[in-house]
């Protein structure tokens, strides 16, 4: 289907196409219907503390972010530059070496100008938080170049239900 | 060497360089912190490729400046306790304010509040005028033993 091929590559550019993602070991590995899910592979150079191995809340906060970001494309219909105005993170307990950090967000209200969003941040259970996050995003703004290059190939729009989602 | 006795020889000879380098998040994103004549630890975020989150504008991830702005709050605290307890982030809460060029990044913190099991933090970081912050921040902390 034409829609799973656009949707396979809006995920490979939000992993190969943004440069920290790709040094961190942050993956997006799915999206759709205003929702996104992340990884963050465990690796010794995002350790934070060495004494113990803990991964430093630093690389969760960028698995936050980049989430929520891909939330909002999920969620709007046509491509729409977008900004964080505001990011709130809760850090609910340690993230547990050599573990990967798995990340869910939801875009739960689209306006005119802003988007909302919440993620969480866990190891197996989403209902067993290593963090949860509160953001807003800025639709719309402004690149800032008088002749701003092509813009990415656009998000898919939010899918109508598909029956194999829902198995 | 633990990281608290890293601290504490940097402590000794007026040097956070040591401590930082034995964390490898802090490596990976490039972090230097310096104590400037007014006394004021000013953590930089030296800038490279690798840190760029979107590749259009270019702007840094905002992940790696809420990196930045968490790690300078830490050695903040650290830096000016006189116990030392490695302090656990709560809640850190960002304001992007402007996009962020591929540049060198600068944060400084200020302890709003230091009690007996929680700290508060303000932080703000700007690239090339500081009157013009590419975000502010606040943390709150856990700094009590466990």
């Amino acid at each position: 289907m034409a829609d799973d091929k656009v949707r396979s590559n809006v995920i490979r550019g939000f992993t190969a196409g943004i440069p920290h993602n790709v040094a961190l070991g942050i993956e997006c590995t799915e999206l759709g219907e205003s929702r996104s899910t992340f990884v963050l592979r465990y690796d010794p150079k995002l350790v934070g503390n060495p004494d113990t191995g803990t991964i430093h809340g630093g690389a969760i906060t960028a698995l936050l972010d980049g989430a929520s970001g891909a939330a909002v494309f999920a969620a709007i219909t046509e491509w729409r530059p977008i900004a964080t105005i505001d990011l709130r993170i809760d850090y609910l307990r340690a993230a547990v070496p050599p573990r990967d950090v798995n990340a869910k967000a939801h875009c739960y209200k689209v306006t005119r100008n802003v988007a909302f969003v919440r993620a969480v941040a866990f190891h197996d259970d989403e209902h067993d938080p290593i963090a949860t996050s509160a953001a807003t995003f800025m639709l719309g703004i402004k690149t800032g170049q008088k002749d701003p290059p092509d813009p990415p190939d656009p998000p898919d729009p939010p899918d109508p239900p598909d029956p194999i989602d829902k198995s | 060497m633990t990281l608290l006795e890293r601290l504490a020889e940097a402590k000794r000879t007026n040097n956070l360089g040591a401590m930082i380098q034995a964390i490898p998040y802090a490596n990976l994103l490039g972090l230097e912190a310096t104590i400037v004549e007014s006394g004021e630890l000013v953590t930089t975020m030296k800038f490279s490729q690798h840190l760029i989150g979107n590749a259009q504008l270019p702007a840094i991830h905002g992940g790696s400046i809420g990196a930045l702005l968490e790690s300078a709050a830490v050695f903040e605290l650290l830096w000016r306790a006189e116990t030392i307890v490695l302090p656990k982030t709560i809640t850190l809460t960002v304001d992007y304010l402007r996009s962020a060029g591929p540049r060198d990044v600068h944060a400084t913190s200020v302890i709003s509040r230091r009690g007996r099991r929680i700290a508060n933090v303000r932080i703000e970081a700007w690239q090339t005028d500081r009157a013009q912050p590419i975000t502010t921040a606040h943390a709150i902390f856990l700094v009590m033993r466990d």
